[in-house]
């Protein structure tokens, strides 16, 4: 009996509590929510956030169509989608709440260990095809990409492919986790990751953007120090009319509590 | 007593018509998301080829002025650098994004919201013979050398007999079907080409041979199987059957179409095995007992009387297995490699329909041509699906009474 007022209580409370914010959207800034909205809460026992993951563009629509309260996307938000806020009058503000470095993996058993920009753009387009033609030994190269539509896909086309498109039919997998394991297990493999999922199944490959002066291994020392090239920020987008409502947890993020969040996660903080 | 009588009549009369109703939604829902489906997937060719909101500009002294979805491809990967290769005047293509706008001109010269963007983009335009510019259509150049190229709305002969699968390429992506759909139809024919002779034989084993108690053991373990998650089943794909695979037949990558035929297999052989052991033991035992005082031997009886009985049946189970293979989504896109490439061999990577919507539709700008031409993926997979359950509904009906 006791229990069931009790629960009573706390849904009644919960339907009660006004600021009740949603986030929602990219899978690659999901953790850093989901631990912040956590830590969050525990100090802000009023303040009750909600997250989900989807992918970036579901976040960002979900907020023109005004279900979400904060869009969470590893990409900008794009043109169109712009456009369509300005149809409907409403204004965004971008947060740069982490940033995330993308490691270049190859099999362990690889001799291949570091790699220029020309040299990537010509694997991931599909005109270097044999390892040997860097350095390797004589093995066809196996390139893996991340699905076509996630953020980490577009920001390495944009970076590292200079605006070009990967090569037709190039194997594409559905998360970091598989394709840490499809790297692992096929010896010709070269795929991109997110510095928080690199372990010692497979081998990082050092990456030069000065055509070969210098080449800096991932890590995120480096990416803190600028280095390293492969980097792209994280981002929160909120519409500017509901700033005071989702303003204590975007201070939250950002602030130094916040920002261990991210380095505990395995992304590099923006201070 | 009448009281008690008269209550009862009431209850039951409120019961039907909640099972009427319950009826009617159920229906009603459904047609709703057929209807849902096709209109968001025929607004697919209402979309303009390039990206929503750009458009593709030359200077008024370039005699070119359409590009197909795959030149524009072409030139912006950097295969296609003159212009004479496309019909126009020997010179080097300059291919021009809103970004280096930006290099070339301060943002304090552009204006607070942008104003004075269009005059300049017109300068730069006018000034540069074999430019082509990509540039979104608020800030579009103003001049009297620019030209802009016409965009014409994507084609259903694009999307359904187009070879190129690549929904974000930019400027113009590239909706090519064709890959896909083969890629779905290969892998579940393979994989239903393996299972159909493993699945009778379980089925005949079942439903002939067995003795009761091992039937009572087995069925229930088959039945397990089936209720699996399909995440499971890829994971076990991508772990095990995919290194066992790639050595086994020496390949240089384990994620290839007969990975998922052999998953697909695995997965689609409880539906075969259970529909077609019911089919099997339906078969009148007057019919397998005047056989057998024929002189007839069991294997004899079992490939002469119970399987023709059973024919409709058999095929039920067969057509039930593809509705199985053609649909599943997560188990295959974890060991196929998703590569959209027009499938050469079984040995390579292929991409389907399901993992393709699956993996796309959370990323893609909502009511977008990308949305949309997702949308129209799922009406074809649903075309599919019907005519696979309208064929299975056929079959299961004619009876085949004709023995031998």
């Amino acid at each position: 009996m006791k229990k069931q007022i009790l629960l009573g209580l706390t849904l009644c409370s919960l339907a009660f509590t006004t600021s009740a914010q949603k986030i929602k959207g990219s899978e690659t800034v999901l953790p850093i929510s989901e631990k912040a909205a956590q830590v969050f809460m525990k100090s802000n026992s009023a303040n009750k956030v909600t997250v989900t993951g989807g992918g970036s563009g579901v976040g960002i629509s979900a907020l023109i169509e005004g279900t979400t309260d904060i869009a969470q996307a590893s990409r900008k938000i794009k043109f169109s989608e712009r456009q369509k806020l300005q149809e409907s009058g409403k204004a965004v503000k971008e947060i740069t709440v982490a940033i995330d470095a993308l490691a270049v993996i190859v099999h362990p058993g690889n001799k291949v260990n570091k790699l220029t920009k020309e040299q990537l753009e010509g694997i991931f387009t599909g005109k270097i095809k044999n390892w040997k033609e860097v350095g390797g030994e004589d093995l066809k190269i196996v390139p893996y990409a991340r699905e076509t539509s996630s953020g980490t896909y577009e920001f390495f086309k944009e970076h590292v492919l200079s605006n070009k498109n990967y090569m037709s039919g190039i194997m594409s997998m559905p998360a970091n986790g598989s394709i840490i394991q499809s790297v692992s297990q096929t010896k010709g493999a070269i795929a991109y990751v997110g510095l928080a999922y690199l372990n010692s199944s497979v081998q990082a490959v050092s990456v030069s953007f000065n055509k070969g002066k210098s080449f800096t291994v991932p890590s995120v020392a480096n990416a803190k120090n600028k280095t390293y090239p492969v980097v792209r920020p994280l981002f929160y987008y909120y519409l500017t009319k509901s700033e005071s409502k989702v303003k204590k947890f975007i201070d939250f993020s950002l602030s130094s509590d916040g920002q261990k969040i991210v380095e505990e996660v395995g992304y590099i903080s923006v201070k | 007593m009448q009281k008690r009588k008269i209550i009862r009549r009431i209850l039951d009369n409120i019961t039907e018509k909640l099972l009427t109703i319950s009826g009617a939604v159920t229906g009603i829902a459904i047609l709703f998301i057929t209807f849902f489906l096709f209109t968001e997937g025929a607004a697919l060719f209402q979309s303009p080829q390039v990206e929503h909101g750009y458009a593709l500009y030359v200077n008024s002294s370039n005699p070119v002025n359409t590009l197909q979805p795959e030149e524009n491809k072409a030139i912006f990967d950097g295969e296609i650098t003159n212009w004479n290769e496309l019909g126009g005047k020997d010179g080097e293509i300059k291919i021009f994004r809103i970004d280096d706008a930006f290099q070339i001109y301060p943002e304090s010269e552009l204006g607070e919201n942008y104003e004075l963007l269009p005059a300049k983009l017109g300068e730069i335009i006018s000034k540069e013979e074999n430019i082509l510019a990509f540039l979104p259509t608020q800030y579009a150049p103003q001049g009297a050398a620019v030209k802009a190229l016409t965009a014409k709305n994507i084609q259903p002969k694009d999307y359904f007999l187009g070879k190129g699968w690549l929904p974000t390429a930019t400027p113009v992506p590239l909706f090519g079907v064709l890959p896909l759909v083969l890629g779905t139809l290969l892998v579940s024919i393979v994989a239903l080409l393996i299972a159909l002779p493993l699945g009778l034989g379980v089925a005949i084993y079942l439903s002939e041979l067995a003795s009761d108690r091992q039937r009572r053991l087995l069925k229930p373990v088959i039945e397990l199987l089936a209720g699996i998650p399909s995440v499971v089943y890829g994971f076990f794909g991508l772990v095990v059957l995919v290194p066992i695979v790639q050595k086994a037949l020496n390949l240089p990558v384990g994620e290839t179409a007969f990975t998922g035929s052999l998953l697909l297999a695995i997965m689609a052989l409880p539906t075969i095995i259970s529909v077609a052991e019911d089919a099997l033991r339906n078969t009148p035992r007057a019919m397998r007992e005047a056989s057998l005082a024929l002189g007839a031997t069991q294997w004899q009886t079992i490939y002469r009387v119970v399987i023709p009985y059973a024919k409709s049946g058999i095929s039920a189970a067969v057509v039930l297995g593809i509705g199985r293979a053609i649909g599943e989504t997560m188990a295959v896109m974890m060991v196929t490699g998703n590569a959209a490439v027009m499938p050469q061999s079984l040995m390579e990577s292929v991409r389907t329909i399901p993992a393709t919507i699956a993996a796309e539709l959370g990323e893609a700008p909502a009511g977008g041509a990308h949305y949309q031409a997702l949308f129209l993926l799922g009406c074809i997979l649903f075309v599919f699906t019907m005519i696979i359950s309208i064929s299975a509904e056929i079959i299961s009906k004619k009876k085949n009474y004709k023995a031998h």
